[in-house]
């Protein structure tokens, strides 16, 4: 069992949180001249790497705040939490 | 090929069982194929299968980084039906039932395809709407489907606890649905393609593809380079890896789903019954184990071992549904990564790279589709087009936005 780093609220047990997928996927801002493929690349597409991946969670089941993760999906080692809106953190050259 | 049957069974016993042949052949992989397809689960092994046997593409490789059916093919269910929702969905799924339905004797190998009806329960009203909605839709598309009462559906399970902490309200019954032994299944197909001249390549993983002005010629593998004229790609939670290296991206993510099987005990279920609503499907393998799955984890992973919690999300239902298994102890549990589309619909598509097509995105229920999967992307890939029933299946729906939603109406993973 995974346990999580909120920056909030400190460690806590995986089943307290909800895992919402990719972080940093910006909503386009110039929506009237974006083409299908734009779209659908910006709500569809992802990117889903075996390795090293930045994404959003939320603590439900705790203070109920946002914030993102760095994690493994290989070992699913999560290697760093930290606030939304700030960049992605340097975990070591890790792939 | 020599074929199976009563008196091979009967010449190779009083032989000691020594002359059996081979179910195939080793081969070192050729330096170029007409068709190369990656992934040697079901799907990749059918679409050979046609292509050889049906489709007139004489030189074609499967190539696999593990061994047969390593992949979901080997760790599934093993549920097979086709009471599904939309038209695209109810053109696939049907297609490959009609297919099952003849698979052993066409193949000449048991895969053991048991339509012994696949029982879905409703426990409120929203459930009973949904399947109101689903069952009729399934007729309309001349499929079989019969609603159940609260007592129909007892008589069919004696010791269910029909009046469960969410009780059931009734159910929907597809009586050819069932169930088919997963190794066979990717066997067989082997089998039936080697005989067919098709070139079966294990321990053999896919690192590259060569691409020369936006077309596929080829793949870089662990044995050296493999020339292609054409490439199918059947990778199931590795697609978006196999993406990556052709310069794209996929709309899917890859999840653990989990399964277990209980200590045998002699007969006692004799269909599949599956819950939505509360989340658990179980049947009884004819080894006397009872196959036990619910959904897939809770956030993507290629960690291939799933989760704690979801072993209590599972066996909570089953035992609320079934006292009777409290008893029970689970021997085994394992997890397949699976691949998964906002829409819960496959993809089978060609791609942005020329020759280069993809069959993936089955998620957490795609082995009931396998002959069809096969089938319908063997012919596409052979005539460079998707066929009709492939072909609302492409890529491109998720930037039109014709989505073929079974999220929310198609049951449970599986
Ligand atoms: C626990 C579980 C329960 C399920 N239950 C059901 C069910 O009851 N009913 C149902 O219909 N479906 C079920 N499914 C889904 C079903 O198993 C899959 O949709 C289906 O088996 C996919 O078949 P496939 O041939 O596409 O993929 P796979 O069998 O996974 O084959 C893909 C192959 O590609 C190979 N590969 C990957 N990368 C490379 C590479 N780089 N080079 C070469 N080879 C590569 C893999 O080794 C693998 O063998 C379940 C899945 C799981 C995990
Ligand atoms: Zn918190």
């Amino acid at each position: 069992m995974i346990l999580i780093n909120c920056p909030y609220c400190g460690e806590r047990d995986q089943t307290e949180f909800a895992c919402h997928g990719e972080a940093h996927i910006a909503r386009p801002t110039d929506t009237a001249s974006l083409t299908d493929e734009q779209w659908g690349d910006y709500v569809f597409f992802r990117t889903n790497p075996k390795g090293i991946h930045y994404e959003r969670w939320v603590h439900v089941h705790g203070c109920r705040r946002w914030f993102n993760a760095v994690r493994h999906t290989v070992q699913d080692e999560i290697l760093a939490t930290y606030e939304v809106g700030a960049p992605r953190p340097d975990v070591g050259g890790q792939q | 090929m020599k074929a199976y049957s009563l008196l091979a069974l009967a010449r190779n016993g009083l032989a000691w069982q020594k002359d059996w042949q081979r179910a195939w052949r080793s081969p070192d992989p050729a330096a170029a194929y007409d068709v190369v397809i990656i992934g040697g689960g079901g799907h990749g092994l059918a679409t050979a299968y046609y292509l050889a046997t049906q489709c007139g593409v004489n030189k074609v490789a499967v190539i696999e980084k593990g061994w047969l059916g390593g992949g979901n093919t080997g760790r599934n269910t093993t549920i097979v039906r086709s009471n599904y929702l939309l038209d695209a969905s109810a053109g696939i799924y049907e297609h490959a039932i009609k297919l099952w339905e003849g698979l052993s004797q066409e193949l000449n190998y048991n895969v053991m395809f048991s339509q012994r009806g696949l029982l879905h329960l409703a426990h409120s009203v929203h459930d009973m709407q949904e399947i109101g909605r689903r069952g009729n839709a399934i007729h309309l598309n001349g499929i079989d489907s019969e609603f159940l009462t609260p007592q129909q559906v007892q008589q069919m399970v004696p010791f269910i606890n029909l009046n469960c902490r969410y009780p059931v309200m009734g159910g929907l019954l597809q009586k050819r649905g069932g169930t088919a032994r997963h190794d066979a299944v990717a066997w067989g197909y082997a089998r039936g393609a080697d005989a067919a001249g098709v070139d079966i390549i294990q321990n053999c993983e896919v690192t590259g593809f060569q691409i020369e002005n936006n077309k596929v010629v080829g793949v870089d593998t662990t044995r050296g380079r493999i020339g292609a004229g054409k490439v199918g790609v059947v990778t199931a939670g590795h697609s978006s890896v196999l993406a990556e290296m052709a310069g794209f991206r996929l709309p899917l993510e890859s999840y653990p789903l989990q399964a277990w099987v209980s200590e045998p005990i002699k007969p006692i279920i004799d269909c599949v019954v599956m819950s939505n609503g509360i989340h658990v499907y179980v049947s009884q393998s004819d080894k006397g184990e009872l196959v036990v799955g619910a959904g897939s984890d809770a956030y993507n992973s290629y960690s291939q071992r799933g989760s704690f919690d979801l072993i209590e999300h599972t066996v909570g239902p089953l035992v609320e549904l079934f006292p009777l298994f409290s008893r029970l102890r689970m021997l085994r549990q394992w997890a397949g990564i699976v691949d998964v589309t906002v829409d819960r619909s496959p993809i089978l598509s060609k791609t942005p790279v020329e020759n280069l097509f993809f069959n993936c995105g089955w998620g957490t229920g795609g082995f009931k589709a396998t002959p069809g999967s096969g089938h319908a992307f063997a012919h596409s890939i052979a005539a460079g087009s998707m066929n009709e029933i492939a072909a609302p299946f492409s890529i491109d729906r998720f930037n039109s936005g014709a989505l073929i939603d079974e999220g929310a109406a198609a049951a449970v993973a599986h």
